[in-house]
């Protein structure tokens, strides 16, 4: 939930944007932490630990503590509360450690193909 | 390789003030932080400030981060280097980071002739089952969730820890239209000042002294949290349970400074509890115990940001003075130790006192 | 003239390289109920509260100030000169009631929202409380809201009498309000219907 009005901040206008969460396309607002942008669509289950495989979120807001490590554009173990959205990011729950070799193919794929962003962005 | 005369780590209250300092001294100051907008963790705080006019009394905090930020953009002797995370200190007084733009990453050196680290603090969890639910949340990064970014923790909130942050993020949620069923605190008293207490009392939030979490429960989230009485030796007391349905648990039990890059540089360290744990020992000239780097704001011990603003100053004008550009030192100086002095001397201070007198203390014994 | 009121207790402060150590130590004359609760105990509220004969005269600050934090701005916001100069940052305010005409400007200036300006014989059944209010919606002039005290507890109804915004967004709005005389001392909240204020 996004807050409406505030008593005492205003919250400037931002771009609105397309990204999508497994696959779903949802709105955010560009150069937000992606994990902003799933807080306000309910989105807060970001995770799922290596060994007992529990839920985690978001905790720190700052990059620190690694609650909230997901996959971006293929990329494992992206902090979401500090990475910013950007249009047509595919952004997905992790699930274990994330596989580093796998996500590096991919993104030289992707660079191959001379695009970032995703496989095939937006 | 980026040669600035002296390198500030941090744009918060501290970094700000220190990088400020300097530059007005007339040195070349290189100012990295983090995040994309000076101001550090100012720029949440929608609450009115302590302190004197020095301090800004009575302004809030956004408007204190948009003043000193405005501040640091302009000054010709300040270079602001944003999106930047410094990685690591090399033993050959090499700093490492990595910038970031537009989910570009480039890689950075700098070689300072003096370090002036204001990196902050973090915040500390807390040890119980459920603990790791999403949901359960750093009250600081709940703060920053809704003030900064605008976006809802969730609608129904228990708060642990009375402490100033505890009191003041209970008052913002309900400034945000999120629910607060409770504050919990293990001590038998409210830590944080009685003017904040009183101000979410009158919204009808209870504070549970001598309470503390049992338990959080949940199947994938945050549902509800269990909380108890504790004895005085903060042992939960069986039969005393009471339970809050709450999507949203904060955590705001104390902060730890932020002290890695001074660690790398080999600066003396001490457990100092009353300072939020390990600390860098600092002299009154906020120099640590490697000359030519020193450490201001919550890095250097937590207190809060009024005195982050003076410790961030003195760090500055020390580091300026250090290289010779600061001919009043010595005057500008005792007017800043002053300033702490003041903002310490009262009841709330008298941690900080106390943390700062063990801090010595630890060092003399350490030789 | 704020300003050099404001200067000398800088001055004053600053002046004292010992403070530290002769600083007050400990709660003091605070109880321990406001310790533990964060609700004044009636001696607590007894400290601070002006003379009767002032309260009766008209409109007045009460301070509900209670604890030595390093804080000044009710000095140099009171463009009257009634809340003396600080020695210490430190210090709890201290007023010369003679100068206080209860205008409010403290209450917006506080950042602890702890000050109120309470005028007891606002008319012959009904006082008036000037009080800092930093929700939405903001009451209308002429409403009827919900009463609320120190623990957030309905104990009546209110009249809004004004509502006086800051020019900026980040000033803190001071809401007059009218209540039963007995609920003078009583009354520090307000609930606004449709609000996120209260039960």
């Amino acid at each position: 939930m996004r807050i409406g009005e505030h008593p005492i901040l205003t919250f400037p206008a931002r771009r609105k944007v397309t990204f999508f969460f497994e696959g779903r396309p949802l709105e955010g607002y560009e150069g937000e932490p992606i994990a902003a942008a799933l807080h306000a669509a309910g989105i807060r289950v970001l995770r799922e630990s290596p060994v007992l495989g529990r839920p985690r979120g978001f905790f720190c807001a700052v990059g620190n503590c690694s609650s909230c490590l997901m996959v971006v554009d293929g990329v494992p173990n992206v902090r979401v509360c500090v990475e910013k959205l950007r249009e047509g990011m595919h952004v997905e729950r992790q699930v274990g450690k994330g596989d580093l070799l796998g996500a590096v193919a991919a993104k030289r794929g992707v660079l191959r193909a001379g695009g970032r962003g995703g496989e095939g962005g937006a | 390789m980026l040669n600035p005369q002296v390198m500030v780590v941090g744009a918060g209250p501290a970094g700000m003030s220190a990088a400020l300092a300097a530059a007005d001294c007339g040195v070349k100051v290189l100012l990295v932080d983090f995040f994309s907008e000076p101001g550090g963790q100012l720029v949440k705080q929608t609450h009115k400030f302590f302190g004197s006019r020095g301090e800004h009394a009575g302004v809030r905090g956004i408007e204190i981060a948009r003043l000193l930020g405005e501040k640091v953009r302009t000054h010709l002797g300040v270079e602001l280097l944003l999106d930047t995370q410094v990685l690591g200190y090399y033993p050959d007084g090499v700093l490492t980071m990595e910038r970031t733009v537009d989910g570009e990453s480039e890689y950075l050196k700098a070689r300072p002739r003096r370090l002036v680290v204001c990196a902050g603090a973090s915040e500390k969890p807390l040890a119980f089952p459920g603990n790791d639910l999403p949901g359960v949340y750093g009250a600081g990064a709940v703060q920053t969730l809704m003030n900064v970014h605008g976006v809802m923790p969730g609608r129904r909130a228990v708060m642990v820890g009375a402490g100033n942050i505890g009191l003041i993020i209970s008052y913002q949620l309900r400034q945000a239209r999120v629910e607060v069923a409770a504050v919990v605190e293990a001590a038998p008293v409210i830590g944080g000042y009685a003017v904040h207490a009183s101000k979410i009392r009158r919204l009808g939030v209870p504070i549970l002294t001598s309470h503390s979490v049992k338990e959080a429960h949940g199947e994938r989230e945050l549902e509800g949290v269990t909380v108890w009485r504790v004895d005085e030796r903060w042992q939960g007391i069986p039969g005393s349970e009471r339970h809050f349905e709450a999507d949203v648990l904060c955590l705001a039990v104390g902060l730890s400074p932020l002290a890695e890059l001074l660690w790398q540089a080999g600066c003396r360290m001490a457990y100092v509890p009353e300072l939020g744990g390990h600390v860098p020992w600092h002299d009154e000239h906020q120099q640590t115990s490697v000359p030519g780097i020193f450490v201001a704001g919550d890095a250097a011990g937590v207190e809060e940001a009024s005195s982050a603003m003076v410790t961030g100053r003195m760090a500055g004008l020390a580091a300026a003075a250090s290289l010779g550009s600061c001919p009043h030192y010595r005057e500008l100086a005792g007017e800043a130790r002053a300033q702490l002095e003041a903002l310490r001397a009262g009841p709330p201070g008298e941690k900080i006192r106390k943390g700062l007198a063990r801090l010595e203390e630890v060092a003399r014994r350490a030789g | 003239m704020r300003d050099d009121a404001s200067a000398a207790g800088a001055v004053k402060a600053g002046g004292r390289g010992d403070t530290p150590a002769a600083g007050a130590v400990g709660a003091g004359p605070v109880t321990r109920q406001l310790r533990k609760t964060g609700l004044p105990a009636v001696e607590d509220l007894a400290q601070v509260m002006p003379p009767e004969e002032v309260r009766r005269r008209g409109p007045v600050a009460v301070f509900e100030c209670f604890e030595r934090i390093p804080c000044d701005p009710c000095c140099w916001s009171c463009q009257r000169g009634a809340v003396k100069p600080f020695g210490d940052i430190n210090d709890l305010p201290e007023v010369d009631w003679e100068r206080c005409n209860g205008c409010g400007l403290c209450v917006a200036a506080c950042p602890g929202l702890a000050i109120f300006v309470v005028h007891e014989a606002y008319t012959d059944t009904t006082s008036l409380i000037k009080l800092p209010y930093e929700f939405l919606p903001l009451p209308e002039v002429g409403q009827l809201v919900g009463a609320l005290d120190r623990e957030g507890t309905r104990v009546g109804e209110a009249r809004v009498v004004r509502v006086h915004k800051q020019r900026e967004k980040m000033g803190t709005p001071v809401v007059w309000i009218e209540v039963e005389r007995d609920l003078a001392h009583v009354v520090r909240n307000v609930t606004v219907a449709g609000g996120e204020q209260g039960e």
